[in-house]
Order: structure tokens, then sequence, then C-alpha cells
């Protein structure tokens, strides 16, 4: 009984960063209908700001995070303005492949400048674990799970709470008469890939000093963020998020009872599973097939 | 004309052996083909149904594994104590095996995926290809995990009068490989052109159109992605049985990305295209290799894809066919027809 509540502990704290990852991609497939293959790579690009102005720079680890955000929102800004705004208009497969050779040259381009010897990065937590009766869990992971609770809160506030999050809102429900109605559609594009990626880039900010940070980490990133989203349902927020916590207890518990060898396979089952049986995602209502 | 171009490098291609001496080189070539192969398969679904399959590798390590398997033999345990052992049969066999178990898993995956279809139907292949990888990892008894199968034996062809020819220097397989892309050319070729071939660019075209004249949408997307993962086993399986040691790398996403740069760059839906695409991102990192890291390498990878989706977006073969397509039409009044732009990419 304890391991499994020890298991289900380490859920949330998973659970919150793959919800950061899930939101973000799941608002630029749902309202750019992009499938962003750099979204892996925009989490491996916040760890690796995160192992920069920490051990580089040598600045503080709090100050750190909003920096990491701060590099991740100014990148994908960047990649929408030179890479997917030409293309808009093209078809699905056109931008995914321009994707998927962005991801190559910026993975390789980290690989090439900061080698591919796995980093750690250091903390201000104590080592000691609180120990909560028969189960304990580290500060680090307490504090990522508060911000990682912290910024799923604060997209939500952004999304449906400002004149901002309304735009983007109407932008995915339809393009053309949000744009009728006075939407700039460009800058809806523009920022929601934005914001996209620089929760990424804070989800691996965030999960950098728990694991170790080399270039390769956010492939198996993003593939779990498909999962998410496709678990989810296409643009649905409150399903990236449940998704997330799905995906993470899954792995908890596939890592703990079946095989930790499998524990990554969890988030491509889950994929072909969802696809085969109920292909709308769980929580959407959308049409999806065809 | 076509068929001239065709023997023409054919011929060609036959005679490298006999100028080009450098083992490096040949080595390159010989791998380069084994990739071809591959691209032709996957130009068959990315090309001619249209559908974006990122996890065409799968079917490639599959046939590399199940050929490597069969020619070494193994003794595994499965769930509730049975056991399969299975005691080394001759490469060909594995060669036949791999074909075929590739174009079952090919049936099976197709069955399933074609359910959904643009980006849904690619994050499936992809998933497909993980979970294989992630299996041939973990299943140490039976693949050695990141251990490696090794010493898989080359290639033997038994010729009568001769007696077993073992196919083991690069010149041999260098052959081999010409075959059975030759093989794969013409397989394919025909398939496009028959009345298969017509309802698979159907589909792509129009699919509820097509479905509307009668042509059975998963019947057709089906025996597509069967004959394409056979190929591509046949492929893996070469590549098995020439380099000699596989490990689970052979999974590896990139791969498959190599794959699709070869089918774009060359053109897609271009019986041609995959073969030029692939010769040259083939050979380039041999090329690149004196003046570049390889990382450095990976990233003109990246930006070579993307400058040729947005400055050649329908790949070298077609616009070039097109090109002279143009040049003939003042010659010739062409009738206009919805598929006469398709036919000039066809001939190429």
């Amino acid at each position: 009984m304890s391991e499994f509540l020890q298991h289900l502990i380490n859920m949330l704290v998973l659970g919150g960063t793959y919800a950061l990852l899930g939101i973000g991609l799941t608002l630029i497939f749902g309202i750019m209908n992009v499938v962003n293959f750099t979204h892996g790579v925009l989490y491996t690009f916040g760890a690796y700001i995160m192992f920069i102005v920490v051990h580089q720079l040598g600045f503080n680890f709090f100050l750190a995070l909003p920096l990491a955000v701060v590099a991740g929102w100014l990148l994908g800004a960047a990649i929408e303005l030179v890479l997917l705004r030409p293309l808009r208009g093209s078809d699905i497969d056109t931008t995914m492949l321009v994707m998927i050779g962005a991801w190559i040259a910026m993975q390789s381009g980290i690989l090439w400048i900061w080698g591919g010897v796995a980093k750690a990065i250091a903390t201000p937590f104590p080592d000691a674990p609180l120990v909560l009766g028969p189960v304990s869990v580290s500060w680090l992971r307490l504090f990522v799970l508060g911000a990682a609770a912290l910024l799923i809160v604060a997209t939500y506030l952004l999304i449906n709470r400002t004149k901002l999050g309304c735009a983007m809102r109407a932008t995915f429900q339809d393009q053309d008469t949000a744009s009728l109605m006075g939407v700039n559609v460009d800058l809806i594009y523009t920022s929601t890939f934005a914001i996209g990626s620089s929760l990424a880039a804070a989800a691996g900010a965030l999960l950098g000093p728990v694991y170790v940070v080399f270039p390769q980490m956010g492939d198996l990133a993003a593939v779990k963020a498909f999962a998410i989203v496709i678990l989810g349902g296409l643009g649905n927020i409150t399903g990236a998020v449940i998704g997330g916590f799905i995906l993470a207890l899954a792995e908890e518990l596939g890592a703990g009872y079946v095989s930790s060898g499998y524990r990554d396979a969890m988030g491509f089952l889950i994929i072909i599973a969802v696809l085969i049986f109920k292909p709308t995602g769980l929580f959407a209502r959308a049409e999806r097939v065809g | 004309m076509k068929a001239a171009v065709a023997i023409v490098t054919v011929v060609v291609f036959a005679s490298v052996p006999l100028w080009l001496r450098d083992p490096y080189l040949m080595n390159a070539l010989i791998t380069t083909g084994i990739f071809i192969v591959g691209a032709m398969s996957l130009n068959l679904l990315l090309g001619f149904t249209g559908q974006l399959s990122l996890g065409h590798i799968a079917f490639f390590g599959i046939g590399a594994y199940v050929s490597a398997l069969t020619s070494l033999g193994f003794d595994a345990g499965l769930p509730f104590g049975f056991r399969i052992v299975h005691d080394p049969w001759p490469p060909v066999a594995g060669l036949g095996l791999a074909i075929v178990i590739a174009g079952l898993c090919g049936y099976f995956v197709g069955l399933l995926s074609f359910r959904v279809r643009g980006a849904y139907f690619v994050i499936v292949t992809i998933s497909f290809a993980e979970v294989v990888r992630l299996v041939a990892l973990n299943w140490v008894e039976l693949t050695q995990g990141p251990l490696a199968l090794t010493n898989i034996p080359s290639i033997t062809i038994g010729l009568p009068g001769v007696g077993d020819l073992v196919l083991r220097t690069k010149l041999q397989n260098y052959y081999l490989v010409l075959a059975v892309a030759v093989a794969a050319y013409i397989l394919i070729s025909r398939l496009v052109h028959s009345h298969f071939g017509r309802a698979m660019r159907g589909l792509m075209e129009n699919e509820s159109l097509a479905v509307s004249v009668g042509i059975d949408v998963t019947k057709t997307l089906t025996l597509a992605a069967v004959i394409s993962a056979a190929i591509a086993g046949a492929a893996g399986s070469l590549y098995a049985h020439y380099i000699r040691i596989i490990d689970p790398e052979v999974f590896a996403f990139i791969n498959t990305v190599t794959m699709v740069i070869m089918v774009i760059t060359g053109g897609k839906g271009s019986l041609a295209g995959p073969v030029v695409g692939g010769m040259i991102f083939g050979l380039l990192p041999v090329l690149l290799r004196p003046i570049m890291a390889p990382e450095a390498q990976w990233i003109a990878y990246g930006g070579v894809l993307i400058v040729i989706l947005f400055v050649l977006p329908r790949g070298i073969v077609p616009s070039l066919a097109q090109r002279f397509a143009r040049r003939r039409s003042r010659a010739k009044t062409v009738t206009p027809g919805v598929f006469s732009e398709r036919d000039a990419e066809e001939h190429a």
C-alpha cells in the first residue's frame, strides 16, 4: 500500500510537468493545425537555459526559471515568424516536414554547442527528502509541482479571462469569422506558438534539475506531449491537464508493476489504444477522423 | 525514351565497381542502395497514396531482426513458461521470412492506423516504431538488447554445379543490392501503372470521390502498406546480412527521417525520385565528412530539408519533368485534363 502511495506522489510531480507540455502542444495543434515537432527541442532548450543561467552565468536558481520561460517564448516566436508564417495555407504534411527539419537542425545545434555529455543542475534545496508517514518526496520535486501548478493556472486564466485568450479561442473555433470580427489572426498565431513554446521550455527547465540535461532529452518529451494531446482531445486544455496526469499514472504503475524498461512505452501504447478505440480523445466533442 | 534512360542508368550503376576501387566509397554506395530500396517502399505510401508514414523504419528494422534471428537461431522464453527454440536456417530463408513477416506487420499496422488520417496517422506510425524499438531494447533474451546481435552470416546463394556462393565481399553485396533495387523498382512501377495504382492515386486526390466510384479504401491502402512494408523488410534483411551486426538503434527515428528526406528531395510520387534523392543524401555525408563535424552535418540535413520544401516543394524529379514537358508542349499541344500534371510526373 505504501508503495502505491509513493507511486501516486510521483505521479503528481510528473503529471504537473506533463500537463505543461501537453497544454503547450494542444494550443499549437488546436489553433494553428501544426504538428509541432520542435516542441521537444523547446523542452531541451528550456533545460539548457536553466543550466547556462545557473552554472555558466552564476545567477540564482529561482531567477533562471522565468528566464527560461522568456527564452522559450522568444525562440517560439522566431520559429513562427521565420518558418511557419511563409507556409500558411500549405498542406499539413509540408509544415510537418519543415518542423522536422527545424527539430533536427536545432537539436544538432544544441549537441554541437554543448556536447553530448549529460549535465546536472545544482539546486538550492536540501538533499534530505520530506517524509510524510510511509511516503517521501524531495523538496525539489515539491517545488516542481508547485511551479507547474502555478503555470497551469496562469495559462488557464490567460486563455479564459483575457482579451488575448478570447481572441485565441475565437480563432480556434473559426478563423475566418474571428478575422472578420477584427481579430489579428497573424498576431494570434505568433502568440499561440510563443506561449506553447514557453510552456515547453518551462517544463524542461523544471524537469532538467530533477533528471539530467542532454541534447536528446526532448525526443521522448515530445512523444509524451503528443500522447497527452491525443488523450485529452485536440485543443482541449482541461483534457491536456487530465491527460498529463493519466500518462504519469500509467508510467508510474507500468514502471512499478510491469517492468521499468517499458516505462517509456506507456505513452506510445496509450496513443495507439486511444486512436484505435476512441479516436476523438477521451474528452473531446470535436470530429477528428477523416 | 523512358526505357532507354532506365537501361542506361542500370548499366552505369553496374559498371561502377569496374572503375571505383575505394572500399569506403563502395561501402557508402551499398548502404545508400539499401536505404534507396527503403525510400522506394516509403514512396509507394507517401507518394502514391498520400499517407505520410513516419514509422517506416519499423518494417526495415523488423526485416533486419527477423532475418538475423532466423539465420542465427535463438532460444527465448515466453510468458507462462513456454519457450521457443529455433535452430539456425540459411540466410536466404531469413530474407524470405523477413519479407513475409514485415509484410504481415504492414497488414496489421495498416488495418489499425488507416482508421485515422493526417496528423493522427503520422503519430500512430511513429508510436508503432517506438514500441518496436523498445521491445527490441528490452527483450534481451531474444534480441540481446543493446548488446546487439553479432556475427550475422552473409547471404549464401546455392548455384547449381558451382556449390554455395557466400556473398561476403563488397563487390558481391553491391550487385546483390543493385539487383534487389532493380527488382523493387520494376515491382513498384508495375504496381503503380496497374488498376490498383490508379485506385491509389484516386484516393490520394479525392478520397470521397474515389469511394463514390467504388474504390475500396481500406483494401487499397492496406495492400499498399503490405507491399511497402515487405519491400522495406527486404531492405532491412540486406542491411543485417551486409553490416552483420544490428542493435535497437536501427529503429532510430532519424533513419525514418533520412528516408523521408530522400523521397521528398527526389520527388514524392515519382518513381525515379527516391533514387535521385537517395543518391544525393546517401552520398552527401561522404562529401561533407572531410569539411564538417557530424553534428554540423545534421544541422545541414535539417537546413536542406527546410530549404527544399520552400524552394522545390514537389521535389527535384517532378520539377525537372515539368520543365521538360513544358518545353515539349510548345511543339505539340497537350490535351489539358485533371491528371495531366501528374502524368508529367509519372513519366519521370
